[in-house]
């Protein structure tokens, strides 16, 4: 597996714990968007942002927020923050 | 401080559950209230027995530990920020004691954090003998409006 695909499912796993219970994690995908799609909302949006900083040992600010709507995005982001740390 | 905070809540009687403010800064708040003998709910709950319904102490403590103090924090972040968009996001609360009629309560909250207008906290209510008769986790997103907009 690459560093990337780990990171990939790495995020799976921590979205996975915020889905509401019809949700299930096997519909999380790359295109997903967190709110309209995985029925996340804004305040459970925020923690996977703070575990995603935990596991990542990345600091994210609110214009990556922002952007962060699908997952997709999201791993963009987590790339670019730990490709700016080395 | 405690008044100006009062003044911007959103809140208004039969409502408001904030009385007054004894402390406030970047980690917590301390806040008291009165539930009167008067509020309409002590009619209801329960008939011919009243006590405090739970969900109004943790209204109570979301007012007092989560408003008050996300106020207070807003403030120091937005610009002539003049009134707070507001959702309570999560409640855990545990109860431990009855509030009767006109006791006065006071609220001591202890911010998680406060990050991506999201407030998180750990909050304890005493009741006017100074016994625990809550405590919990809150959480909640609050975002300044500007003035003028």
């Amino acid at each position: 597996m690459s560093e990337k695909e780990k990171r990939y499912e790495e995020l799976k796993e921590i979205v996975a714990n915020y889905l509401p219970e019809d949700v299930p994690s096997q519909s999380i995908s790359l295109e997903s968007h967190f709110i309209n799609e995985l029925n996340i909302n804004s305040a459970n949006l925020v923690d996977i942002v703070l575990d995603v900083e935990d596991a990542f040992d990345i600091m994210l600010e609110n214009e990556d927020m922002d952007k962060m709507t699908t997952v997709q995005e999201a791993l963009r982001i987590i790339d670019l923050k730990i490709d700016n740390k080395s | 401080m405690a008044h100006e905070i009062i003044e911007k809540l959103p809140y208004s009687h039969p409502f408001l559950f904030v009385d007054d403010l004894q402390d406030i800064n970047q980690n917590g708040v301390i806040g008291s209230f009165t539930f009167k003998n008067e509020l309409d709910f002590f009619r209801g709950h329960f008939k011919e027995a009243p006590v405090t319904p739970g969900v109004i102490l943790t209204e109570c403590c979301a007012q007092i530990g989560l408003v008050c103090l996300g106020i207070y924090l807003l403030d120091a972040q937005v610009k002539d920020f003049e009134k707070p968009q507001l959702a309570l996001s999560s409640s855990e609360m545990e109860f431990y004691l009855p509030v009767f009629p006109d006791e006065t309560v006071r609220v001591e909250s202890e911010k998680i954090y406060f990050r991506f207008n999201k407030l998180k906290c750990k909050v304890k209510l005493f009741n006017q003998s100074g016994k625990l008769a809550c405590k919990g986790i809150l959480a909640g997103m609050l975002t300044g409006v500007e003035s003028g907009k």
